[in-house]
C-alpha cells in the first residue's frame, strides 16, 4: 500500500482498478511490467508496428501526396517499421528489461536518433528528425490504443495519466470512469473541470504517479482530501467505504434542496446556472436544480471528430440542450480553442506562447468560414428557446465590433434564405483578460451581458500558468489585484445596466460564495454537481453578512489573509460543507 | 545449392552520403537476392537487408565500405550493389570534382 498526496480538484471517493494513460509529449515514464505481462506488451508493440504501417500505406496512396520527396519519406519510415532487426531490438528490450511497449519504443528510438545526431556530417545528423517521426508514429499507435481502450470499457476504472487533454477525454466512455489522478494540472485544468462536470473525484499534481501505478492495480482516489492510495489493504478500503457512505448521506440531504429557490435568508434571489462541456451534461444541470446553462462550452464539437464540424453537427448539439431547457437561458460560448489544440488547424506553425497566441475569438476572426458555420447554427437554434451568444477572450472593443459585424452578416444570409432566427438574440462577452476588465465600461456599450471568466482572468492578471504545478500556489482568486479588477467590472456592468455573471471555477468554491455575493454578483454559473452545495450556502447567508464580509476583504492586502478570512466566515455559517 | 562468398570494396560518391533514401534503395536491392549480404565500414559490420543497421553505419560521402555476400547469387548481388553505389550514385548528384573527402 502506498499513499500519495496531491491537490484535490473534484470531490468524491472512488475505489477501482486503474487504467494508465501515458503522456503524448514523449515524457514516457519507465513503467515496469510483470514478467507475465511481457508477452502482452510485445504483442502491443507488434500491433503498433503493423498499425503504423497501415496508416503509412493509406497516407502514401492519398491523392494529395504527389510529391515524390514526401513519398520517399513515407517509404523510408515504412522500411524501418518492417525491418525485422529494428522490430527485434524493441521487442527484445521489452523482454529483457520488462518495461512497457511505450517505454521501449521511446528509449530505442532515442538511442538511434542520438547515434545519428552524433555524426558530424550534417546530411546524416539531420536524419535524427526522421527517427523521431517514426517514434511519433509508433507512440501515436500505442497511446491512441489506450485512449480507445478507455472508450470500450466494461468495468469501472480510475484513469491515471500525466495530464488529460480535451482530445483524449472527448472519446472516453464516461459511464465507467470513476475518477482521475494526474501528474500535472491545477484546480482549473481540463482534468479538474471535466471531473467536476461529471461529478467524479479527481486529484492532480501527483508527481510520477504514472510510474508508480501498474495497470490494473487497485487505487483509491479521495477527491475531498487530495489523496491517492495505491494497492490499499482491506482495512483501508473498509475505512474509505464508510467515509464514502457518510458523504453520500450529506449529498442526499442536499438533494432535498433541489426544488427550493436559491434565496438568501433576507430574500435575495440568486440565479444558479450550469457550466457544461458536453450536451449530455444538461440533464445533470436540470437534475441538480440549475436555472439554465450559463456556459455551454462548444470545444467538444471541434475535438471529437478529426474533421471540422458541419453546421448540422453544431445545430443538433445545441437544439438538444435548448429543448431540455424550455424558456430558461442557454448561453453558448463560441469556439475557444487555440490553433495548437485544433486538430483541423493545418499550416499554423507551433507558437512559442499559445496562451498568448492565435486562439479563441482571434482564431475565429481569422477563419471566418469556421466562425460563420458556428454562428449560423446558433442563430438557427435561437428560435427554440432563450439562446444567447457569448464571445470568449475579447481584449478590445474592435474585436467585439468585428465579431458582431460578422454575426450581422450571418443574419443577413439567413434572411436571404428566409431561415428563421431570433433577431434580438442577446450577445455577450467573457471578461477574462485584464484589458477587457479595465475597459469594461467601453465594452458594455456593445454587450448585452458580461460573464466573468475567473480562470483565465486570474492567469492573465497574475501571469501564472494555471496548469503548472510549480507556480500553482501563486494562482489565487483572492489576490487583491484580481479582486480589484472584478470590483470594477461589477461597477461598470451595473452602471450600464447589463447582465452579469461569474462562470469561472470560483463560482463553485464554497468559501468564496459569500464574497461574490457581497461584491454584488447575483448570477453564478458552475459545474452541475456543485449546484446543491452552493445553493445551501446561499440559503444559509444574508446579503447583509455578505456585504460586510466583502467590505472587510476590500481592506486586506494579501491573498493569504483574504483566503483565511473568507474560509473562517464560511465555516462558521455552514461547517458541514468543509 | 552452391554456396559461394564474394566481396568487393566500394566508395560512397554521392554528395549526401548514405542517408535515408539511398539506404532504402540499397536495402531494397539487397532484399531481391537470396544471399546473406553484409556491409562493413572497417569498424562495424551490418546486415545489408536492414535499413536500421545500414543507416546507422552513417556512411558519408567518401566512405569506403566492404560489401560481402554469401549464397547462390553472391557475385551478382555484390556487383549490382556496387553499380547502385558507384555508378548510379543512388540517382543523386556526385560531389564536385576535387572535393571528394577521404574517410579516416
Amino acid at each position: 500500500m502506498e499513499i500519495r498526496k496531491g491537490i484535490a480538484v473534484s470531490p468524491g471517493i472512488a475505489v477501482a482498478r486503474a487504467i494508465v494513460i501515458d503522456s503524448k509529449d514523449y515524457r514516457i515514464p519507465r513503467r515496469a511490467i510483470l514478467s507475465s505481462q511481457g508477452t502482452d506488451e510485445i504483442r502491443r508493440a507488434e500491433e503498433a508496428f503493423d498499425g503504423a504501417i497501415r496508416r503509412l500505406n493509406a497516407l502514401e496512396n492519398r491523392q494529395s501526396v504527389d510529391k515524390s520527396s514526401i513519398k520517399d519519406i513515407f517509404a523510408v519510415h515504412r522500411r524501418f517499421l518492417e525491418d525485422p532487426s529494428f522490430r527485434r531490438r524493441i521487442t527484445g528490450f521489452i523482454e529483457q528489461e520488462l518495461v512497457t511497449a511505450e517505454y521501449a519504443v521511446s528509449t530505442i528510438l532515442h538511442e538511434i536518433a542520438a547515434h545519428f545526431a552524433s555524426v558530424e556530417d550534417p546530411y546524416i545528423s539531420e536524419r535524427a528528425a526522421d527517427i523521431y517521426d517514426i517514434q511519433k508514429r509508433l507512440l501515436t499507435e500505442l497511446l491512441g490504443k489506450v485512449a480507445e481502450s478507455v472508450d470500450h470499457l466494461n468495468e469501472e476504472v480510475v484513469v491515471i495519466a500525466h495530464n488529460l487533454t480535451p482530445t483524449q477525454t472527448a472519446g472516453f466512455n464516461k459511464t465507467y470512469v470513476r475518477g482521475f489522478a494526474t501528474e500535472a494540472g491545477g484546480r482549473t485544468s481540463h482534468t479538474a473541470i471535466l471531473a467536476r462536470s461529471l461529478g467524479i473525484p479527481a486529484v492532480v499534481a501527483l508527481e510520477d504517479i504514472t510510474a508508480q501505478v501498474t495497470a490494473s492495480s487497485k487505487v483509491i482516489i479521495d477527491g475531498n482530501r487530495g489523496v491517492v492510495v495505491i494497492e490499499p489493504d482491506e482495512a483501508t478500503i473498509q475505512e474509505y467505504r464508510e467515509y464514502a457512505d457518510n458523504l453520500h448521506q450529506f449529498e442526499t440531504r442536499l438533494g432535498a434542496l433541489r426544488d427550493k429557490p436559491a434565496e438568501t435568508r433576507d430574500a435575495e434571489r440568486i440565479t444558479l446556472l450550469g457550466n457544461i462541456e458536453f450536451p449530455d451534461e444538461a440533464v445533470h444541470v436540470k437534475h441538480k436544480g440549475g436555472d439554465g446553462i450559463g456556459l455551454y462550452r462548444t470545444e467538444f464539437l471541434y475535438l471529437y471528430s478529426g474533421s471540422e464540424p458541419a453546421e448540422q453537427d453544431h445545430y443538433e448539439a445545441y437544439a438538444e440542450t435548448i429543448r431540455a431547457f424550455q424558456g430558461k437561458p442557454v448561453v453558448i460560448r463560441t469556439m475557444d480553442l487555440g490553433a495548437d489544440k485544433l486538430p483541423t488547424a493545418h499550416g499554423h506553425p507551433p507558437e512559442a506562447n499559445p496562451v498568448l497566441g492565435l486562439r479563441s475569438i482571434r482564431y475565429c476572426l481569422e477563419h471566418l468560414s469556421l466562425f460563420k458555420t458556428q454562428l449560423r447554427a446558433i442563430l438557427r437554434a435561437s428560435v427554440l428557446g432563450d439562446v444567447r451568444i457569448m464571445f470568449p477572450l475579447i481584449t478590445n472593443l474592435q474585436e467585439l465590433r468585428q465579431a458582431r459585424m460578422i454575426l450581422r452578416d450571418v443574419m443577413e444570409d439567413l434572411d436571404e434564405y428566409a431561415i428563421p432566427y431570433n433577431p434580438t438574440i442577446q450577445v455577450g462577452i467573457m471578461i477574462e483578460t485584464p484589458s477587457a476588465a479595465l475597459t469594461a465600461s467601453l465594452l458594455a456599450i456593445d454587450s448585452d451581458f458580461f460573464s466573468i471568466g475567473t480562470n483565465d482572468l486570474i492567469q492573465y492578471t497574475l501571469a501564472v500558468d494555471r496548469g503548472n504545478e510549480h507556480v500553482s500556489s501563486l494562482y489565487a482568486f483572492a489576490d487583491p489585484a484580481v479582486l480589484s479588477l472584478i470590483r470594477s467590472v461589477i461597477h461598470d456592468a451595473n452602471k450600464a445596466k447589463i447582465g452579469l455573471s461569474v462562470c469561472g471555477e470560483i463560482a463553485s468554491e464554497p468559501e468564496y460564495i459569500m464574497l461574490l455575493l457581497g461584491m454584488g454578483i447575483r448570477t453564478l454559473s458552475l459545474a452541475p454537481p456543485m449546484i446543491p452545495e452552493v445553493k445551501q450556502i446561499i440559503r444559509s447567508v444574508s446579503i447583509e453578512e455578505c456585504n460586510h464580509l466583502a467590505r472587510k476583504v476590500a481592506t486586506m492586502d494579501s491573498q493569504r489573509q483574504i483566503k483565511n478570512y473568507v474560509r473562517d466566515a464560511a465555516m462558521k455559517i455552514i461547517p458541514e460543507a468543509f | 545449392m552452391a554456396q559461394q562468398a564474394y566481396e568487393l570494396k566500394v566508395q560512397i560518391k554521392n554528395a549526401d552520403g548514405l542517408h535515408m533514401r539511398p539506404a532504402m534503395q540499397f536495402v531494397d536491392l539487397a532484399g531481391t537476392f537470396v544471399s546473406k549480404i553484409q556491409v562493413s565500414n572497417g569498424e562495424t559490420t551490418v546486415d545489408a537487408k536492414s535499413i536500421m543497421q545500414m543507416t546507422m553505419l552513417a556512411a558519408t560521402c567518401g566512405s569506403h565500405l566492404t560489401i560481402r555476400a554469401e549464397g547462390p547469387d553472391a557475385k551478382q548481388a555484390v556487383e549490382s550493389l556496387r553499380d547502385l553505389v558507384e555508378r548510379q550514385l543512388f540517382g543523386e548528384a556526385a560531389k564536385a570534382a576535387g572535393d571528394t573527402r577521404e574517410d579516416g
